[in-house]
């Protein structure tokens, strides 16, 4: 082929692959847009200060009220349910899958967690529903078939890979020096563990957390189907309550035509699910790379 | 108990602990599958997989559920596939390490972690609304494509940075452009791993229910897109891409909101067939990242 | 002292990496027709100068050249100059074996094919005649479609070297080309360098006094980023003028 056709055709193959590498920035500007547009408009009509004070959550009713504070109570709820599973066994796991396992265990478990983490969460939203909430009624006779208690835990459950993959990598990253020079003063592997390897991985792990929580935050099937869909302002985590998440496909599911303010509010909520979920992922973001920073 | 002894005893019981916190989701998933499989099993069967949604539990299948999924994540495919790899391959092998770069890199991990619900919402207004593709297969592709466009990125990259620095200088030394060096040799190298990850990325936005929720895909369907392939000229036909759909997840979500039992039952055995599919995938994926592995040896 | 046509001309050359100064001054001309060998001790800047000879080292993005290289009386680093064409008129050979992951044929056929040549007449041709140039025809026309990972390491050498040949060009360069291989496939590419350089210009790099003093003609002798020496290899080798060479050629250091 001739050169210089050639030299037209790299530069404009290079053109063509960096707009491929910055439509990633087009969809985030979509995002950003649709939500800020469409919320923009719902304040037109409900004040900002009843969206943030009101303590009802009723734009499908009659009556309507549009606290979204009642919706962020379920998503708290869920949430920290979630975390108070996943954040301790997770991380157990990621100090034993990195600290203590042979090498042979931890390349039989890994893939074994992978599928844990390929099941699909409507699967886990069935499972929540049909067989942890009848299984946990047996002990706590006035819990209601729809609760946050159980699909916190599922949804804790789906969690415990993420956070214990990128925690073990995180702690697994940590030079070995430091470990010999823990052991070499007559430490056992745990103290070592504990006082030395988790600290010095800290942000790394702690960006994992941060990552759980906001994929929890944003989690929607487990809790759409097993949370129940009554929005209440409460810590109750035996009754039904309503997340962000699952609001939005309630509204989904219904005839709730464009335009309208019904319509209005899935975005209003979108775009305060999206502001909570892209802060913590920025926080993880800059904690991973301060982490690499410090050892790689 | 003295010191000594009772920081041995936390030593060793921390072997047991630790285990069985990495089993316990383990547990979990074989509890979850044995408790659908009990459901499910009888209901899962020929008649299941060839009948539309149906009033009567006992005679609806997932017919028009598959074939929506299939349909969809093929099309996810043919879009997110050529857009991440160009992508990746545009931050790998032509960027430099400067502001811009960084921006994309941020941008693009930011957005692997949006919830997919979000990315619903884009679809919406985006697909389904402004671009008035309605509640069609091509607009539920579009947005999964978007959803998974993140992963497959990531990956690919991944895959082109294990290429050895040793294999680009070869093929510069021959008088290569850079172009012909990557798709000539570093895209095909890359291949296997990149298709790992597509493939995982891809049972991923085939497991996906709420975003297409949110786009408004249907819940009842008792029909099929419109066949690709046909026995009149032109024999092939896109029509499909612009018709209704379901897919499993929201076929089985579907089932599962309903107080009747029998749908309960429905829906487990949709579970074991979207799982089934998904399995598949990924032991594919870990089958051919497997075999890679044994056969390069850089 | 140089008696025969010369293909390099190197003036004042320095190069840096970043702040680095990797090599200081280098001035000398590389004889054509000939082998000319590069040594010196580990990190003296040999291979960055072999590497500025095809211009590989524009890879590097740090990487910035002062000075002036000619080759065949034009200055390689000038702006008009292609790189892609200097690259295939100056082919090299690399530390360790580097096949593409493809069958032995691709892997010759490859340099042929980037420049637009398909039929597979002239592909078949090309991969044969630069096979039996690197001595591996015998060894592989039965297996030509199977994987290169399936060569022996001295093997997998002469296929790069077939590789590089197949693209015809003037110059090839060796950068330590035996150091990942046993003595036997060391001697096989020795004898191989030597055929080569009837027809064409060779430059190796290499860490090994005995194989610099059995391929080459010409020897430089690089210390610190610095040509000390350059001259016949003979000369080199048995009345070196420079205190440092003859300290290093009788492994005083290095």
């Amino acid at each position: 082929m001739h050169r210089n056709l050639q030299k037209i055709k790299e530069k404009a193959i290079e053109k063509a692959l960096f707009l491929s590498a910055f439509f990633s920035v087009f969809i985030t500007l979509g995002i950003v847009g649709v939500l800020i547009f469409e919320t923009f408009e719902f304040f037109k009509e409900v004040s900002v200060f009843d969206f943030l004070t009101d303590t009802q959550w009723t734009p499908l009713f009659a009556e309507k009220h549009f606290g979204i504070m009642t919706l962020f109570a379920g998503t708290l709820l869920t949430t920290v349910i979630a975390m108070s599973v996943s954040l301790p066994v997770g991380l157990i796991s990621a100090i034993y899958l990195s600290e203590y396992a042979s090498k042979k265990i931890r390349i039989a478990i890994k893939p074994a967690l992978e599928i844990l983490a390929a099941v699909p969460t409507v699967v886990y939203g069935y499972f929540a529903l049909l067989f942890v909430t009848p299984l946990l009624q047996k002990v706590i006779p006035e819990l209601s078939g729809f609760n946050s208690l159980s699909s916190g835990i599922v949804m804790g459950i789906m969690i415990i890979p993420i956070i214990s993959s990128l925690s073990e990598d995180a702690l697994h990253s940590v030079p070995m020096s430091l470990r010999e020079g823990s052991m070499a003063l007559g430490s056992t592997k745990f103290q070592t563990s504990i006082k030395v390897i988790l600290p010095a991985a800290l942000s790394g792990v702690a960006a994992s957390f941060i990552l759980g929580i906001s994929r929890a935050i944003g989690e929607t099937m487990i809790v759409a189907i097993a949370a129940g869909q009554q929005p209440r302002l409460t810590l109750n985590p035996l009754v039904p309550v309503e997340t962000i998440t699952a609001y939005i496909v309630q509204v989904s599911l219904g005839d709730t035509p464009t335009g309208t303010l019904e319509y209005k509010t899935i975005f209003a909520a979108g775009m305060s699910l999206f502001v909570v979920t892209f802060g913590l992922n920025m926080i993880s973001y800059f904690l991973k790379k301060r982490f690499r920073e410090v050892y790689e | 108990m003295d010191t000594k002894l009772r920081n041995r005893l936390y030593d060793k019981s921390f072997y047991i602990v630790g285990l069985f916190a990495t089993l316990f989701g383990l547990i979990v998933l074989l509890t979850l599958l044995i408790d659908i499989t009990i459901d499910g099993f009888s209901r899962l069967g020929w008649q299941f997989l060839t009948s539309y949604p149906s009033r009567k539990p006992e005679a609806a299948g997932v017919l028009s559920a598959w074939v929506g999924t299939v349909w969809v994540a093929a099309m996810t495919v043919v879009v997110a596939f050529p857009l991440g790899v160009s992508a990746a391959t545009y931050l790998e092998e032509y960027s430099k390490k400067n502001w811009l770069r960084e921006f994309i890199e941020i941008n693009i991990s930011n957005l692997s972690a949006v919830p997919s619900i979000i990315y619903g919402l884009l679809g919406l207004q985006l697909f389904v609304r402004g671009l008035n593709m309605d509640r069609s297969v091509i607009a539920g592709a579009m947005t999964l494509a978007i959803l998974v466009l993140p992963l497959i990125i990531i990956s690919t990259r991944e895959a082109i940075r294990a290429i050895p620095t040793t294999i680009r200088e070869a093929s510069y030394a021959l008088g290569a452009t850079k172009w012909q060096t990557i798709r000539n040799q570093i895209l095909p190298a890359a291949m296997p791993t990149i298709l790992t990850g597509t493939i995982l990325a891809i049972s991923r936005a085939i497991g996906e229910a709420s975003p297409l929720i949110t786009i408004g895909a249907l819940t009842y369907v008792a029909f099929l897109p419109t066949s690709p392939i046909s026995l009149e000229f032109p024999y092939i036909s896109l029509k499909g891409l612009f018709d209704p759909f379901s897919v499993l997840p929201i076929q089985i979500f579907n089932w599962v909101s309903r107080p009747q039992k029998g749908f309960w039952i429905d829906a487990a055995a949709g579970i074991m067939v979207l799982l089934i599919i998904v399995f598949f995938m990924n032991g594919i994926a870990t089958y051919l990242r497997y075999r890679y592995e044994k056969r390069m040896r850089w | 002292m140089v008696t025969t046509d010369t293909a390099f001309r190197i003036e004042r050359l320095n190069i840096f990496y970043g702040e680095k100064r990797a090599l200081k001054e280098v001035n000398f001309n590389i004889p054509a027709k000939a082998v000319t060998a590069v040594i010196g001790p580990s990190g003296c800047g040999k291979s960055t100068f072999i590497r500025c000879l095809n211009r590989m080292n524009d890879l590097i993005p740090v990487f910035r050249l002062e000075g002036k290289i000619e080759y065949d009386g034009m200055d390689i680093y000038s702006k008009e100059v292609d790189v892609i064409d200097i690259r295939r008129q100056i082919g090299m050979v690399f530390q360790k074996p580097n096949p593409f992951p493809k069958s032995i044929y691709e892997n010759v056929a490859y340099g042929v094919r980037i420049q637009g040549f398909n039929k597979k007449e002239s592909l078949d041709n090309a991969v044969e005649t630069s096979l039996k140039k690197a001595a591996l025809w015998d060894e592989v026309k039965d297996r030509i479609h199977e994987s290169a990972f399936s060569l022996s390491g001295g093997q997998q050498q002469r296929l790069c070297i077939a590789r590089a040949l197949a693209v015809e060009p003037k110059v090839i360069l060796f950068d330590e080309p035996c150091s990942a291989l046993d003595p036997i496939a060391t001697a096989k590419i020795e004898d191989l360098i030597t055929e080569l350089k009837k027809d064409y210009t060779v430059v190796i790099v290499t860490h090994n006094m005995q194989q610099a003093a059995r391929v080459s003609e010409y020897t430089g002798f690089f210390m610190m980023g610095e040509l000390i020496e350059f001259d016949n290899t003979q000369k080199i080798f048995t009345a070196p003028s420079n205190k440092m060479t003859e300290d290093y050629i009788t492994g005083r250091f290095g």
